[in-house]
């Protein structure tokens, strides 16, 4: 099986759907003839033409306008927002048009979008580039998020996201597009979105993350081995809607659950999560369930990024809280 | 039934003082300038193209972090600054920090802005900027409030803001220019129109011949300008600005010129949709080059003036460099004291974890 980068996966899964469906369209600010800022959209304005990948004026609000109008002629468009941290400039577009157009025509027309967006910290970008927002589409009901931990994850989920009939906002971390390699099928295969996976099996406490933070989590749970402390890590891969039928089953082996997320702490999908597993399996805890997020304060300045971004120490740190209660 | 787009571009003609050559084609335009004055902006843009050069070798040496280099802008920058007031107001763009450097941000200041250090973005006392703006767009509606609070005080000063011709397509642009407008209040919009929104040439963002005659649906003046003549640049501005503190409203500057370097120094590779043709073509325009041959020929300026602008730059920049490196480390605690004027709890918790953490 190849070796691919995450940034390959999601190449690859673009050419596959572009192929595959010729009402797919995929569009954004640079991503025709340059490639994409990360280079996503490599080569496929020369294989599928102007018509099918293309550039766009600069104006997010304009993308999702776009996007949403082409869905409603039966295209499936896959509009690109170069740097999630620019989703203020279209938040109405997907969270107050196309999330509700199911709902608000009584079910008579459905937005089949998918818009992927690079996201996330530790790369050392300027200033509203870097943030984890998967919050604000998280709350709103009619959208799903997707976030893939790995390449092979993110060609099956943006795979699905792409053939899924209502919205999807697929996330993709700067962090993890290159860091490291893994198998990725040359065919078409799709991962069913609102499943969790199982990174790492365990018996002694549930660390429950998405996106980067889930290599955090798999590090923290090598180390914690070392002290016989076995750590089972769930992968969310999709944070709305979450799989909790897969956290449940696991905090009831485990009896002790953390979750981990990059995001700020406060109205965080970590909170969800803790929320939930109170209210289905608290006779099953032995401790308080944990979160591990970064402070309350804007995404900082690149140059504090490291020590606020969490890691794998603040992992562990709050594994022995919980494991020691 | 009148077609309105019939030759709308004759309208908005380029207006040019000095052409390639560093002649003076527009006599009446000349503006009003001394000897001096007119050495001070070739001071200036000279100080700013070894600005430039350095900030990018500092960039690859990782002695800078974000950068979006200014190389063939120059004119359309120091132009269009030069024609300020002190207390006049600037809403720059990414690209914009040699204004906001000769507004008065100290230079370690830029280079601390590079990195990514909040002290660069704090403007020092008199200094009326606001940090680069990242979003695009989002400062042509800000400047509609600079400038509206500029006229309900009576201020005889200006707000101004710049954008690229990509931020031309964002709705926050045409929304800046018509608030404006509507409220007659004092601003100036510039578009340095360099013919590339990162990857996407000009023509394949807009219809529009021109993007000065964006002005025209705002109900404002527009006017196009050689943004590679400096003194084309500045008689604009000038002008724009007395309309603006005379009551008679903002007007919208679209200036033709380059970047010669990638967007940014994170990855962009200009090769990948311009041509070396279309590189060689704009550095025959260069705004030095023609600035320096006009002063030349008018025995104001030589190569030993020249040099010494260079090694002053040189060496200040190595001083503000080194000045930078000496400043205080950001901490999160800091990140969190800049959040609110009194913390609320969750920060205040966050606040004493954080402390610990420093402390180790």
């Amino acid at each position: 099986m190849a070796q691919k980068t995450m940034i390959q996966a999601i190449t690859d899964a673009l050419r596959i759907e572009l192929k595959n469906d010729e009402n797919v369209l995929v569009f954004g600010e640079d991503v025709g003839k340059n490639g994409g800022v990360f280079r996503a959209t490599e080569g496929l304005q020369d294989e599928f033409g102007e018509d099918r990948v293309f550039d766009t004026p600069l104006a997010e609000s304009g993308i999702g306008g776009l996007a949403t109008g082409l869905a409603l002629q039966g295209y499936r468009p896959v509009p690109e927002i170069q740097f999630f941290g620019f989703v203020y400039e279209v938040m109405d577009s997907i969270n107050g048009q196309m999330a509700r157009m199911r709902y608000r025509s009584g079910n008579t027309k459905n937005a089949p979008i998918t818009i992927p967006s690079p996201f996330g910290g530790g790369v050392h970008t300027p200033e509203l580039h870097a943030d984890s927002l998967e919050g604000l589409i998280a709350q709103q009901p009619g959208i799903k998020v997707v976030i893939p931990s790995t390449p092979y994850d993110a060609k099956g989920l943006l795979l699905a996201s792409i053939r899924d009939n209502d919205p999807v906002v697929f996330l993709e971390h700067m962090k993890l597009y290159r860091s490291f390699r893994g198998e990725v099928p040359d065919e078409d295969y799709t991962i069913e979105l609102g499943k969790a996976d199982v990174k790492r099996e365990g018996k002694d406490v549930t660390i429950i993350s998405y996106g980067a933070m889930v290599h955090a989590a798999l590090k923290a749970a090598d180390e914690l081995a070392k002290d016989n402390i076995e750590a089972e890590v769930i992968d969310l891969r999709t944070v709305s809607p979450i799989d909790y039928e897969t956290i449940i089953k696991s905090v009831e082996k485990t009896n002790h659950a953390i979750v981990v997320q990059e995001a700020q702490r406060q109205a965080g999908v970590a909170a969800n999560v803790v929320a939930e597993i109170q209210e289905r399996a608290i006779l099953h805890l032995e401790a308080p369930v944990l979160r591990v997020t970064a402070p309350d304060t804007v995404y900082p300045f690149s140059e504090a990024e490291e020590i606020w971004l969490p890691d794998h120490k603040d992992i562990i740190e709050k594994v022995n809280e919980v494991m020691n209660f | 039934m009148k077609h309105v787009l019939e030759n709308i571009e004759s309208q908005f003609e380029m207006f040019q003082v000095l052409n390639e050559k560093g002649e003076i084609v527009n006599k009446d335009a000349m503006p009003d300038l001394s000897d001096e004055q007119l050495k001070e902006l070739m001071t200036r843009m000279v100080y700013t193209r070894v600005l430039d050069q350095r900030s990018i070798a500092l960039n690859r040496q990782g002695r800078l972090g974000f950068y979006a280099p200014t190389a063939g802008q120059e004119a359309s920058q120091l132009g269009s600054h030069y024609a300020l007031d002190k207390e006049d107001y600037i809403l720059p763009g990414y690209r914009d920090v040699p204004q906001l450097i000769w507004h008065g941000l100290p230079l370690y200041q830029a280079f601390l802005f590079s990195r990514g250090h909040f002290h660069g973005n704090q403007m020092p006392e008199g200094v009326n900027a606001l940090s680069p703006q990242i979003i695009i767009g989002a400062q042509y509606v800000q400047a509609a409030g600079v400038a509206l609070g500029l006229k309900k005080r009576g201020k005889k000063n200006v707000a101004i803001t710049y954008t690229g011709d990509g931020g031309t397509s964002q709705g926050d642009f045409y929304e800046g220019m018509n608030f404006a407008a509507a409220y007659k209040a004092n601003a100036i919009f510039i578009v340095q129109n360099n013919g590339f929104a990162i990857s996407v040439p000009r023509d394949k963002q807009t219809a529009a011949k021109t993007l000065a005659q964006k002005a025209v649906a705002a109900g404002i003046e527009g006017i196009q300008v050689d943004g590679m003549d400096v003194l084309a640049v500045y008689a604009a501005t000038k002008h724009a600005r007395e309309r603006a503190i005379n009551g008679e409203g903002p007007t919208l500057i679209e200036t033709l010129t380059y970047r010669y370097g990638p967007h940014t120094m994170a990855g962009d590779d200009p090769t990948r949709y311009r041509t070396s043709d279309l590189d060689s073509e704009w550095e025959k325009k260069d705004p030095l080059v023609r600035f320096r041959t006009f002063l030349e020929n008018k025995n104001l300026w030589s190569e030993e003036e020249e040099n010494k602008v260079i090694e002053k730059a040189k060496a200040e920049i190595k001083d503000a460099i080194k000045q930078a490196d000496k400043y205080p480390k950001q901490k999160v605690t800091d990140l969190i004291s800049n959040m609110f004027e009194t913390l609320p709890t969750n920060l205040e918790e966050q606040m004493e974890e954080y402390k610990e953490k420093e402390s180790k």
